[in-house]
Protein backbone atom coordinates (compact mmCIF):
# COMPACT_ATOMS: atom_id res chain seq x y z
CA UNK A 1 0.00 0.00 0.00
CA UNK A 2 1.37 3.40 -0.91
CA UNK A 3 2.15 5.46 2.13
CA UNK A 4 1.69 9.10 1.24
CA UNK A 5 2.50 11.43 4.10
CA UNK A 6 2.21 15.19 3.84
CA UNK A 7 2.89 17.60 6.68
CA UNK A 8 1.43 21.11 6.50
CA UNK A 9 3.58 23.12 8.84
CA UNK A 10 5.15 26.47 9.71
CA UNK A 11 8.87 26.43 10.38
CA UNK A 12 9.02 28.16 13.83
CA UNK A 13 6.09 26.19 15.25
CA UNK A 14 7.13 24.20 18.32
CA UNK A 15 4.08 22.04 17.64
CA UNK A 16 5.08 21.27 14.07
CA UNK A 17 8.53 20.34 15.35
CA UNK A 18 6.99 17.52 17.39
CA UNK A 19 5.45 15.88 14.35
CA UNK A 20 8.62 16.33 12.28
CA UNK A 21 10.65 14.62 14.99
CA UNK A 22 8.18 11.75 15.37
CA UNK A 23 8.13 11.07 11.62
CA UNK A 24 11.93 11.10 11.48
CA UNK A 25 12.23 8.85 14.53
CA UNK A 26 10.22 6.29 12.60
CA UNK A 27 12.06 6.83 9.33
CA UNK A 28 8.85 7.84 7.55
CA UNK A 29 9.24 9.57 4.20
CA UNK A 30 7.12 12.68 4.15
CA UNK A 31 6.51 15.79 2.11
CA UNK A 32 6.96 18.97 4.13
CA UNK A 33 4.83 21.88 2.97
CA UNK A 34 5.42 25.33 4.40
CA UNK A 35 2.22 27.28 5.09
CA UNK A 36 1.98 31.05 4.96
CA UNK A 37 -0.27 31.61 7.96
CA UNK A 38 -1.43 34.99 6.62
CA UNK A 39 -2.52 33.22 3.46
CA UNK A 40 -3.58 29.70 4.37
CA UNK A 41 -3.73 27.14 1.58
CA UNK A 42 -7.07 25.67 0.45
CA UNK A 43 -5.68 22.28 1.49
CA UNK A 44 -5.09 23.45 5.06
CA UNK A 45 -8.58 24.92 5.31
CA UNK A 46 -10.06 21.75 3.89
CA UNK A 47 -8.10 19.37 6.13
CA UNK A 48 -8.51 21.36 9.35
CA UNK A 49 -11.80 23.24 8.94
CA UNK A 50 -12.45 23.61 12.66
CA UNK A 51 -9.18 25.11 13.86
CA UNK A 52 -7.50 26.08 10.56
CA UNK A 53 -4.14 25.51 12.25
CA UNK A 54 -0.87 23.77 11.56
CA UNK A 55 0.53 21.23 11.87
CA UNK A 56 -1.75 19.03 9.80
CA UNK A 57 -0.64 15.50 9.08
CA UNK A 58 -2.20 14.02 5.96
CA UNK A 59 -1.76 10.26 5.69
CA UNK A 60 -3.04 8.71 2.47
CA UNK A 61 -5.40 11.66 2.07
CA UNK A 62 -6.81 11.55 5.61
CA UNK A 63 -6.02 14.40 8.02
CA UNK A 64 -4.86 14.05 11.61
CA UNK A 65 -4.89 17.32 13.57
CA UNK A 66 -3.25 18.44 16.84
CA UNK A 67 0.46 17.72 17.27
CA UNK A 68 0.08 15.60 20.37
CA UNK A 69 -2.53 13.42 18.64
CA UNK A 70 -0.31 13.20 15.57
CA UNK A 71 2.66 11.93 17.58
CA UNK A 72 0.53 9.18 19.13
CA UNK A 73 -0.89 8.29 15.74
CA UNK A 74 2.58 8.06 14.21
CA UNK A 75 3.70 5.83 17.09
CA UNK A 76 0.73 3.50 16.58
CA UNK A 77 0.90 3.27 12.78
CA UNK A 78 4.67 2.87 12.49
CA UNK A 79 5.02 0.68 15.52
CA UNK A 80 7.92 -1.41 14.24
CA UNK A 81 10.76 0.85 15.35
CA UNK A 82 11.77 3.42 17.96
CA UNK A 83 8.70 3.30 20.20
CA UNK A 84 7.74 6.78 21.33
CA UNK A 85 5.29 5.89 24.09
CA UNK A 86 5.89 3.20 26.73
CA UNK A 87 3.91 -0.01 26.36
CA UNK A 88 2.98 -0.18 30.05
CA UNK A 89 -0.45 1.49 30.53
CA UNK A 90 0.57 3.34 33.70
CA UNK A 91 3.83 4.66 32.29
CA UNK A 92 1.95 5.62 29.17
CA UNK A 93 -0.59 7.56 31.23
CA UNK A 94 2.24 9.35 33.01
CA UNK A 95 3.98 10.31 29.77
CA UNK A 96 0.71 11.61 28.36
CA UNK A 97 0.05 13.53 31.58
CA UNK A 98 3.31 15.46 31.23
CA UNK A 99 2.75 16.22 27.56
CA UNK A 100 -0.71 17.46 28.51
CA UNK A 101 0.84 19.59 31.28
CA UNK A 102 3.21 21.15 28.74
CA UNK A 103 0.31 21.94 26.42
CA UNK A 104 -1.90 23.38 29.13
CA UNK A 105 0.66 25.38 31.08
CA UNK A 106 3.86 26.05 29.16
CA UNK A 107 2.39 27.49 25.98
CA UNK A 108 0.35 30.21 27.69
CA UNK A 109 3.18 31.14 30.04
CA UNK A 110 5.79 31.43 27.28
CA UNK A 111 3.47 33.54 25.22
CA UNK A 112 3.32 36.16 27.97
CA UNK A 113 7.12 36.22 28.05
CA UNK A 114 7.55 37.39 24.45
CA UNK A 115 4.22 39.01 23.64
CA UNK A 116 3.78 41.33 26.62
CA UNK A 117 5.75 43.77 28.73
CA UNK A 118 5.80 45.30 32.17
CA UNK A 119 3.92 43.62 34.99
CA UNK A 120 2.20 41.11 32.74
CA UNK A 121 5.53 40.00 31.33
CA UNK A 122 7.08 39.72 34.79
CA UNK A 123 4.21 37.54 35.95
CA UNK A 124 4.49 35.43 32.81
CA UNK A 125 8.22 35.04 33.29
CA UNK A 126 7.72 33.90 36.87
CA UNK A 127 5.13 31.30 35.79
CA UNK A 128 7.31 30.18 32.91
CA UNK A 129 10.34 29.59 35.15
CA UNK A 130 8.22 27.73 37.68
CA UNK A 131 6.83 25.44 34.99
CA UNK A 132 10.33 24.74 33.65
CA UNK A 133 11.47 23.95 37.20
CA UNK A 134 8.57 21.52 37.62
CA UNK A 135 9.60 19.81 34.40
CA UNK A 136 13.24 19.76 35.46
CA UNK A 137 12.25 18.13 38.72
CA UNK A 138 10.20 15.54 36.82
CA UNK A 139 13.24 14.79 34.64
CA UNK A 140 15.33 14.26 37.77
CA UNK A 141 18.52 12.35 37.11
CA UNK A 142 17.14 10.41 34.18
CA UNK A 143 18.72 10.87 30.75
CA UNK A 144 15.29 11.47 29.22
CA UNK A 145 11.83 12.08 30.65
CA UNK A 146 10.80 8.49 29.98
CA UNK A 147 14.01 7.04 31.38
CA UNK A 148 16.83 5.64 29.27
CA UNK A 149 15.12 6.19 25.95
CA UNK A 150 14.12 9.33 24.08
CA UNK A 151 10.35 9.47 23.89
CA UNK A 152 7.02 11.22 24.02
CA UNK A 153 7.61 13.90 26.65
CA UNK A 154 11.02 14.76 25.20
CA UNK A 155 9.36 15.21 21.82
CA UNK A 156 6.59 17.35 23.33
CA UNK A 157 9.04 19.71 25.00
CA UNK A 158 12.20 20.00 22.91
CA UNK A 159 10.82 22.38 20.25
CA UNK A 160 10.27 25.12 22.83
CA UNK A 161 14.07 25.27 23.21
CA UNK A 162 14.39 27.05 19.85
CA UNK A 163 12.38 29.91 21.36
CA UNK A 164 14.55 30.16 24.52
CA UNK A 165 16.95 32.82 23.20
CA UNK A 166 13.92 34.92 22.23
CA UNK A 167 12.42 34.61 25.71
CA UNK A 168 15.77 35.49 27.29
CA UNK A 169 16.18 38.51 25.04
CA UNK A 170 12.74 40.02 25.57
CA UNK A 171 12.33 39.25 29.25
CA UNK A 172 15.96 39.72 30.19
CA UNK A 173 16.90 36.56 32.03
CA UNK A 174 18.98 33.39 31.65
CA UNK A 175 17.10 30.13 31.35
CA UNK A 176 20.22 28.01 31.83
CA UNK A 177 20.88 29.61 35.21
CA UNK A 178 17.34 28.73 36.31
CA UNK A 179 17.18 25.16 34.98
CA UNK A 180 20.71 23.91 34.19
CA UNK A 181 19.71 20.24 34.23
CA UNK A 182 17.01 20.90 31.67
CA UNK A 183 19.54 22.60 29.40
CA UNK A 184 21.81 19.57 29.74
CA UNK A 185 18.86 17.44 28.61
CA UNK A 186 18.34 19.79 25.65
CA UNK A 187 21.94 19.33 24.55
CA UNK A 188 21.55 15.58 24.70
CA UNK A 189 18.37 15.69 22.59
CA UNK A 190 20.04 17.91 19.99
CA UNK A 191 22.55 15.14 19.32
CA UNK A 192 19.73 13.01 18.01
CA UNK A 193 19.42 13.16 14.23
CA UNK A 194 15.63 13.36 14.20
CA UNK A 195 15.79 16.40 16.49
CA UNK A 196 18.71 18.14 14.80
CA UNK A 197 16.98 17.86 11.42
CA UNK A 198 13.61 19.05 12.72
CA UNK A 199 14.54 22.13 14.72
CA UNK A 200 15.16 25.51 13.11
CA UNK A 201 18.11 27.74 14.02
CA UNK A 202 17.18 29.51 17.28
CA UNK A 203 18.72 32.73 15.90
CA UNK A 204 16.26 32.68 13.02
CA UNK A 205 13.44 32.02 15.48
CA UNK A 206 14.53 35.02 17.55
CA UNK A 207 14.40 37.23 14.43
CA UNK A 208 10.93 35.90 13.70
CA UNK A 209 9.70 36.47 17.26
CA UNK A 210 11.24 39.92 17.21
CA UNK A 211 9.07 40.87 14.23
CA UNK A 212 6.03 39.24 15.77
CA UNK A 213 6.54 41.02 19.09
CA UNK A 214 6.22 44.40 17.37
CA UNK A 215 2.58 43.58 16.64
CA UNK A 216 1.81 42.97 20.30
CA UNK A 217 4.18 45.38 22.00
CA UNK A 218 4.45 48.58 19.94
CA UNK A 219 7.75 50.25 20.77
CA UNK B 1 -2.28 -9.77 41.35
CA UNK B 2 -5.58 -11.55 41.80
CA UNK B 3 -8.98 -9.88 41.55
CA UNK B 4 -9.31 -9.97 45.32
CA UNK B 5 -6.22 -7.82 45.79
CA UNK B 6 -7.26 -5.16 43.26
CA UNK B 7 -8.08 -1.84 44.79
CA UNK B 8 -9.75 0.91 42.79
CA UNK B 9 -10.67 4.25 44.31
CA UNK B 10 -12.17 7.23 42.53
CA UNK B 11 -12.10 10.75 43.94
CA UNK B 12 -14.92 12.62 42.26
CA UNK B 13 -17.58 15.28 42.52
CA UNK B 14 -21.26 14.78 41.73
CA UNK B 15 -21.48 17.78 39.38
CA UNK B 16 -18.20 17.25 37.57
CA UNK B 17 -18.57 15.88 34.03
CA UNK B 18 -14.92 14.90 34.27
CA UNK B 19 -15.44 12.50 37.16
CA UNK B 20 -18.88 11.30 35.97
CA UNK B 21 -17.41 10.01 32.71
CA UNK B 22 -14.86 7.94 34.63
CA UNK B 23 -17.69 6.38 36.63
CA UNK B 24 -19.43 5.48 33.37
CA UNK B 25 -16.37 3.61 32.18
CA UNK B 26 -15.86 1.75 35.46
CA UNK B 27 -19.53 0.75 35.53
CA UNK B 28 -19.55 -0.32 31.88
CA UNK B 29 -16.61 -2.59 32.51
CA UNK B 30 -17.98 -3.94 35.77
CA UNK B 31 -14.99 -2.73 37.78
CA UNK B 32 -15.69 -2.62 41.52
CA UNK B 33 -14.51 0.67 42.97
CA UNK B 34 -14.72 2.79 46.07
CA UNK B 35 -16.09 6.26 45.41
CA UNK B 36 -14.92 9.19 47.49
CA UNK B 37 -16.98 12.35 47.07
CA UNK B 38 -15.08 15.60 47.33
CA UNK B 39 -16.99 18.39 48.99
CA UNK B 40 -15.83 21.06 46.54
CA UNK B 41 -14.65 23.75 46.94
CA UNK B 42 -13.33 22.28 50.22
CA UNK B 43 -10.64 20.00 48.91
CA UNK B 44 -9.63 17.09 51.09
CA UNK B 45 -6.00 16.59 52.14
CA UNK B 46 -6.15 13.35 50.18
CA UNK B 47 -6.99 15.14 46.93
CA UNK B 48 -4.22 17.68 47.47
CA UNK B 49 -1.78 14.87 48.18
CA UNK B 50 -2.74 12.80 45.15
CA UNK B 51 -2.98 15.70 42.69
CA UNK B 52 -0.69 18.42 44.00
CA UNK B 53 -0.10 19.97 40.58
CA UNK B 54 -3.68 20.54 39.45
CA UNK B 55 -5.64 19.87 42.67
CA UNK B 56 -8.60 18.58 40.64
CA UNK B 57 -10.94 15.65 40.37
CA UNK B 58 -11.15 13.03 39.07
CA UNK B 59 -8.30 11.05 40.55
CA UNK B 60 -8.23 7.31 40.03
CA UNK B 61 -6.13 5.25 42.40
CA UNK B 62 -5.51 1.75 41.08
CA UNK B 63 -3.59 -0.25 43.68
CA UNK B 64 -0.63 2.07 44.24
CA UNK B 65 -0.95 3.96 40.96
CA UNK B 66 -2.36 7.46 40.73
CA UNK B 67 -4.08 8.43 37.50
CA UNK B 68 -5.06 12.01 36.62
CA UNK B 69 -6.90 13.78 33.76
CA UNK B 70 -10.21 12.22 32.71
CA UNK B 71 -9.19 11.40 29.10
CA UNK B 72 -6.04 9.67 30.31
CA UNK B 73 -7.94 7.83 33.03
CA UNK B 74 -10.46 6.54 30.48
CA UNK B 75 -7.70 5.27 28.21
CA UNK B 76 -5.94 3.65 31.15
CA UNK B 77 -9.14 1.93 32.26
CA UNK B 78 -9.64 0.64 28.72
CA UNK B 79 -6.14 -0.82 28.65
CA UNK B 80 -6.39 -2.55 32.04
CA UNK B 81 -9.98 -3.86 31.95
CA UNK B 82 -10.59 -5.38 28.56
CA UNK B 83 -14.34 -6.04 28.82
CA UNK B 84 -16.51 -3.70 26.70
CA UNK B 85 -13.70 -1.80 24.95
CA UNK B 86 -14.34 1.93 24.64
CA UNK B 87 -11.59 3.02 22.28
CA UNK B 88 -11.35 1.99 18.62
CA UNK B 89 -8.49 -0.30 17.65
CA UNK B 90 -7.73 1.40 14.36
CA UNK B 91 -5.11 4.15 14.85
CA UNK B 92 -6.97 6.62 12.62
CA UNK B 93 -10.30 6.05 14.37
CA UNK B 94 -8.51 6.43 17.69
CA UNK B 95 -6.90 9.71 16.58
CA UNK B 96 -10.32 10.99 15.54
CA UNK B 97 -11.86 10.01 18.88
CA UNK B 98 -9.08 11.85 20.72
CA UNK B 99 -9.51 14.88 18.46
CA UNK B 100 -13.25 15.12 19.11
CA UNK B 101 -12.75 14.55 22.83
CA UNK B 102 -10.39 17.52 22.97
CA UNK B 103 -12.82 19.57 20.86
CA UNK B 104 -15.64 18.90 23.32
CA UNK B 105 -13.68 19.73 26.46
CA UNK B 106 -12.08 22.80 24.89
CA UNK B 107 -14.13 24.44 22.12
CA UNK B 108 -17.59 23.30 23.16
CA UNK B 109 -16.98 23.91 26.85
CA UNK B 110 -15.55 27.39 26.27
CA UNK B 111 -18.19 28.54 23.81
CA UNK B 112 -21.09 26.78 25.46
CA UNK B 113 -20.26 27.97 28.93
CA UNK B 114 -17.95 30.91 29.59
CA UNK B 115 -18.41 32.69 26.24
CA UNK B 116 -22.15 32.16 26.34
CA UNK B 117 -22.46 33.48 29.86
CA UNK B 118 -20.31 36.54 29.16
CA UNK B 119 -21.97 37.03 25.76
CA UNK B 120 -19.57 39.80 24.85
CA UNK B 121 -21.01 40.03 21.35
CA UNK B 122 -24.54 39.46 22.50
CA UNK B 123 -26.52 36.38 23.41
CA UNK B 124 -27.68 35.50 19.91
CA UNK B 125 -24.14 35.51 18.53
CA UNK B 126 -22.93 33.34 21.41
CA UNK B 127 -25.73 30.84 20.75
CA UNK B 128 -24.95 30.81 17.03
CA UNK B 129 -21.25 30.20 17.66
CA UNK B 130 -21.99 27.35 20.05
CA UNK B 131 -24.46 25.76 17.63
CA UNK B 132 -21.90 26.03 14.81
CA UNK B 133 -19.51 23.88 16.83
CA UNK B 134 -22.24 21.46 17.88
CA UNK B 135 -23.08 20.96 14.21
CA UNK B 136 -19.72 19.22 13.80
CA UNK B 137 -20.81 16.71 16.42
CA UNK B 138 -24.20 16.36 14.79
CA UNK B 139 -22.44 15.29 11.59
CA UNK B 140 -20.09 13.01 13.48
CA UNK B 141 -22.89 10.98 15.08
CA UNK B 142 -25.09 10.80 11.96
CA UNK B 143 -25.82 7.25 10.90
CA UNK B 144 -24.39 5.77 14.10
CA UNK B 145 -26.06 4.62 17.31
CA UNK B 146 -23.17 6.03 19.31
CA UNK B 147 -20.08 8.10 18.49
CA UNK B 148 -18.30 4.82 19.09
CA UNK B 149 -20.42 3.02 16.50
CA UNK B 150 -22.71 0.22 17.59
CA UNK B 151 -21.68 0.36 21.22
CA UNK B 152 -21.00 3.16 23.67
CA UNK B 153 -17.43 4.39 23.66
CA UNK B 154 -14.90 6.89 24.96
CA UNK B 155 -16.31 9.80 22.98
CA UNK B 156 -19.90 9.07 24.07
CA UNK B 157 -18.83 9.22 27.70
CA UNK B 158 -16.97 12.49 27.21
CA UNK B 159 -19.71 14.11 25.11
CA UNK B 160 -22.49 12.71 27.28
CA UNK B 161 -21.06 13.83 30.60
CA UNK B 162 -20.30 17.28 29.18
CA UNK B 163 -23.22 18.15 26.94
CA UNK B 164 -26.62 16.71 27.92
CA UNK B 165 -25.71 16.10 31.57
CA UNK B 166 -23.85 19.33 32.29
CA UNK B 167 -23.93 22.18 29.74
CA UNK B 168 -27.55 21.50 28.76
CA UNK B 169 -28.54 22.16 32.36
CA UNK B 170 -26.89 25.57 32.17
CA UNK B 171 -28.71 26.27 28.91
CA UNK B 172 -31.99 25.23 30.47
CA UNK B 173 -31.37 27.53 33.41
CA UNK B 174 -30.72 30.37 30.94
CA UNK B 175 -33.89 29.57 29.00
CA UNK B 176 -31.94 28.58 25.88
CA UNK B 177 -32.95 25.70 23.60
CA UNK B 178 -29.42 25.15 22.32
CA UNK B 179 -29.96 21.90 20.44
CA UNK B 180 -33.53 21.99 19.12
CA UNK B 181 -34.79 18.77 17.59
CA UNK B 182 -35.37 20.21 14.14
CA UNK B 183 -31.77 21.50 13.85
CA UNK B 184 -30.09 18.60 15.68
CA UNK B 185 -32.13 15.44 15.10
CA UNK B 186 -29.10 13.14 15.38
CA UNK B 187 -27.72 14.59 18.62
CA UNK B 188 -31.16 14.42 20.19
CA UNK B 189 -31.56 10.79 19.10
CA UNK B 190 -28.11 10.04 20.51
CA UNK B 191 -28.98 11.59 23.87
CA UNK B 192 -32.06 9.38 24.15
CA UNK B 193 -30.03 6.28 23.24
CA UNK B 194 -27.37 7.23 25.76
CA UNK B 195 -29.85 7.66 28.59
CA UNK B 196 -30.95 4.06 28.09
CA UNK B 197 -27.48 2.65 28.72
CA UNK B 198 -27.32 1.18 32.21
CA UNK B 199 -23.76 2.27 32.86
CA UNK B 200 -24.76 5.84 32.04
CA UNK B 201 -28.02 6.03 33.95
CA UNK B 202 -26.34 5.87 37.34
CA UNK B 203 -23.93 8.64 36.38
CA UNK B 204 -26.30 11.46 35.54
CA UNK B 205 -26.23 14.32 38.06
CA UNK B 206 -29.71 15.15 39.43
CA UNK B 207 -31.25 17.62 37.00
CA UNK B 208 -32.62 20.35 39.24
CA UNK B 209 -29.61 20.35 41.52
CA UNK B 210 -27.33 20.64 38.47
CA UNK B 211 -29.38 23.45 36.93
CA UNK B 212 -29.16 25.33 40.22
CA UNK B 213 -25.43 24.84 40.44
CA UNK B 214 -24.66 25.78 36.83
CA UNK B 215 -26.82 28.89 37.15
CA UNK B 216 -24.94 29.92 40.29
CA UNK B 217 -21.59 29.48 38.56
CA UNK B 218 -22.87 31.53 35.61
CA UNK B 219 -23.73 34.34 38.01
CA UNK B 220 -20.20 34.29 39.40
CA UNK B 221 -18.74 34.48 35.90
CA UNK B 222 -21.05 37.31 34.89
CA UNK B 223 -20.27 39.43 37.91
CA UNK B 224 -16.51 38.81 37.76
Amino acid sequence: MANEVILLDFWPSMFGMRTRIALREKGVEFEYREEDLRNKSPLLLQMNPIHKKIPVLIHNGKPVNESIIQVQYIDEVWSHKNPILPSDPYQRAQARFWADFIDKKLYDAQRKVWATKGGEQEAGKKDFIEILKTLESELGDKPYFGGDDFGYVDIALIGFYTWFPAYEKFANFSIESEVPKLIAWVKKCLQRESVAKSLPDPEKVTEFVSELRKKFVPE
Amino acid sequence: MTEKEESVKLLGFWASPFSRRVEMALKLKGVPYEYLEEDLPNKTPLLLELNPLHKKVPVLVHNDKILLESHLILEYIDQIWKKNPILPQDPYEKAMARFWAKFIDEQILTLGFRSLVKAEKGREVAIEETREMLMFLEKEVTGKDFFGGKTIGFLDMIAGSMIPFCLARLWEGMGIDMIPGEKFPELNRWIKTLEEVEAVRGCIPPRDKQIERMTKIAETIRSA
